[in-house]
């Protein structure tokens, strides 16, 4: 991982989000997968947060199925945190 | 510390459903208007309000404002003011029709009609039998609003400031309000915001407490920002506890599941509600709910290994109608409770919601407060050029207690009434009262406290303890030794919080700095909770006192003021005459 403190604070604060259940699921993949997040993943972690607070959670509790592959291996972690 | 300034007719602090509302009311009118939020206004926590906007079109049967209003008081426990929830019942309709002509996206019936749902507490004819009045979207009521309003405020080319977080109310030597000051997150400054009008919508406090359904952002930014400038704090004892949090995650399971017919059952299988509100059941007011819960669990009839919780059944109604009436509920069931609702009851617990209290106004959204002038004392004197709306004010509807579709219906009309009274403030006084020039000197010396802070305390511990401390000895059930055990905690805690230290001295970014600033907000919202509590020796409303179980409204049918200032409270009546109904006389509260 090579972001800088300020980058990974502006990720963190990016965690904050209207809906509690994102917000424990967020925390819950940080603190799993913080070390991860570089490259590609970063990339899609980012475009993730920049859904909307519904649009994230139907994909994070799978009540949809995400449409981009790109985006497919960070749904998953979001899933199992 | 040179602090660049900018101007605008008017500042709203907060973009949730408040904020857009009156925000875009502003915009509209042709002024100048700054929207401040800690976050992107679409993630404000108003995206999380599932159940609807409580409304009386009477759109599935015969509906009343008058029952309505009936309905708001009684759930009050007759501590709501009267003149301003007949004020809300009466405008919610209009205010419904507004939205579905912004293109609210609102579930329809056959005919074309906006649907409406049950809801705990709304009933026709005066608490004869359940009626259908909440307005919804599914179960995305509140992310519907939040994308409709903010689509809306973009068309009027309202100016937002995302990731700006307010940080004290400006006030001249008159105690006229005449702005904020603010830190950009991104580079670390701050900066002057001149207003001639400022408007608070920041939500509520809920985040005081360990077992909360609330975001992270609802930190009371709006109470710790006034009660800082001398305006005092109404009613911060009343928080409501949602019957429904799942069990250990605080996750909120919306009312809605029983307004769609599922019910709660204690570890011997019972329907309990049916004991304790045979009319309604399960869809007698929160605060009914959530005592029940709370005396089964204290009685023994908890069920689970620790005999903490209840169980909320909803197999019985199919997976088609909890697919299609309740969608999110079984993803939230196996996320955080790890069963499925299709199949097991989910574990539930009453769980912090909603802050009844707040910065004091009145129906207009203006902020009052008592004064003393020209040989006379007024309880309500309106400050010059400060509104509230929404959850941070306390108008006050909810009184003891908060019906489920009413927080929604709130910030609405009170969005919509706050801007309204700042547009004829501003055509009345068109002039800019100048800035005192030391604006900024309290936001600086905060600051600058936090920046040269050694040997201080941390900001994670503290917050911990205050959430604590207000959950060990402020919860559903009160005792009088806990409390006062808990206002001298919460006051040590209160000067622990004045010296915090943060180690990262970076700018940008740096949210550690937030946190601590946020810190100086919920320390304010906790401590006038606790020591509101604590002085108010009788039940009503949203909690149980052990030592004064009945409400009463001989000594207590008041509302109450903290002032920072002092740590002190004062009282002010309650508002019993309404607008042009009859007022609704206090009776003994049963459904």
């Amino acid at each position: 991982m090579n972001m800088t403190n300020a980058e990974m604070n502006r990720l963190r604060w990016s965690c904050r989000r209207g809906l509690l259940e994102n917000e424990l699921v967020l925390e819950r993949f940080l603190h799993a997968h913080a070390a991860l997040l570089e490259g590609e993943r970063l990339a899609a972690f980012k475009t993730l947060l920049g859904y909307g607070d519904d649009e994230l959670w139907d994909l994070v509790s799978g009540r949809r199925e995400c449409g981009d592959p790109a985006l497919g291996e960070v749904v998953r972690l979001l899933r199992n945190c | 510390m040179a602090v660049a300034r900018r101007s605008f007719d008017a500042v709203v602090v907060g973009a949730g459903g408040a904020g857009l509302r009156a925000a875009l009311q502003l915009s509209e009118a042709g002024l100048s208007v700054a929207v401040l939020s800690k976050v992107f206004p679409t993630r404000s926590h108003t995206v999380a309000a599932q159940g609807g906007i409580g409304a009386a079109l009477g759109n599935m049967g015969e509906d009343s404002w008058l029952w309505h209003m009936y309905d708001t008081v009684k759930g009050s426990d007759w501590l709501g003011d009267q003149d301003a929830i007949e004020f809300m019942v009466r405008e919610a309709p209009k205010l419904v029709y507004e939205l579905e002509h912004f293109g609210m996206p609102f579930d329809r019936n056959e005919n074309g009609t906006v649907y409406q749902r049950p809801f705990g507490g709304h009933s026709q004819n005066f608490g004869e039998r359940p009626v259908q009045r909440s307005c919804c979207a599914a179960d995305r009521t509140g992310h519907a609003m939040l994308h409709t309003l903010y689509q809306r405020n973009v068309r009027a080319r309202t100016q937002f400031f995302v990731e700006w977080m307010a940080l004290d109310l400006l006030r001249d030597a008159s105690g006229q309000v005449l702005g904020v000051t603010a830190l950009e997150m991104e580079t670390g400054e701050v900066m002057v915001l001149h207003a001639r009008a400022t408007l608070f919508a920041t939500g509520g406090a809920g985040r005081i407490f360990s077992s909360t359904t609330n975001a992270y952002i609802c930190t009371g930014d709006g109470l710790g920002m006034a009660a800082r400038a001398g305006i005092p704090l109404e009613d911060m004892e009343f928080w409501q506890f949602h019957p429904t949090g799942v069990a250990g995650a605080g996750v909120l399971i919306t009312e809605g599941v029983r307004g769609e017919g599922g019910y709660l059952l204690n570890k011997g299988g019972e329907r309990f509600m049916e004991r304790y509100a045979p009319n309604l059941k399960d869809l007698a007011s929160r605060d009914v709910v959530s005592r029940a819960m709370a005396t089964e669990i204290k009685e023994g009839r908890g069920a689970g290994p620790r005999g903490d919780y209840l169980l909320l059944k909803l197999d019985h109604l199919g997976p088609e109608v909890i697919e299609k009436r309740l969608p999110g509920i079984r993803e939230i069931a196996k996320k955080f409770a790890d069963i499925d609702p299709v199949k097991d009851p989910i574990p539930v617990v009453p769980t912090v919601h909603y802050m009844m209290g707040g910065i004091p106004t009145n129906y207009r959204g203006e902020v009052v407060v008592p004064a003393f002038s020209n040989g006379r004392s007024d309880p309500e004197a309106v400050v010059p050029g400060f509104y509230a709306a929404g959850e941070c004010a306390c108008a006050s509807v909810h009184g003891a207690n908060r019906l489920g579709t009413n927080s929604l219906t709130d910030l609405l009309v009170f969005g919509k009434a706050a801007a309204e009274s700042i547009i004829k403030f501003l055509q009345e006084n068109p002039g800019r009262k100048d800035l005192p020039k030391d604006a900024a000197e309290r936001t600086e010396a905060r600051l600058a406290r936090l920046d040269g802070q050694t040997n201080g305390e941390s900001v994670a511990e503290v917050g911990m303890e205050i959430r604590r401390t207000m959950q060990a000895h402020c919860g559903v059930f009160r005792f009088p030794d806990m409390l006062a055990k808990g206002v001298k905690k919460i006051r040590e805690i209160a000067d622990r919080a004045s010296r915090t230290q943060v180690k990262d001295k970076s700018r940008v970014f740096n949210t550690a700095r937030i946190e601590a600033l946020e810190l100086d907000n919920l320390i304010e919202a906790a401590r006038a909770s606790m020591v509101s509590a604590e002085a108010r020796r009788e039940s009503r409303g949203a909690h149980d006192r052990a030592d004064h179980h009945s409400r009463d409204d001989s000594n207590w049918l008041k509302h109450t003021l903290w002032y920072k200032d002092g740590d002190r409270l004062e009282y002010k009546p309650v508002h019993m005459k309404p607008l042009t109904a009859r007022t609704i006389e206090p009776k003994v509260r049963t459904y």
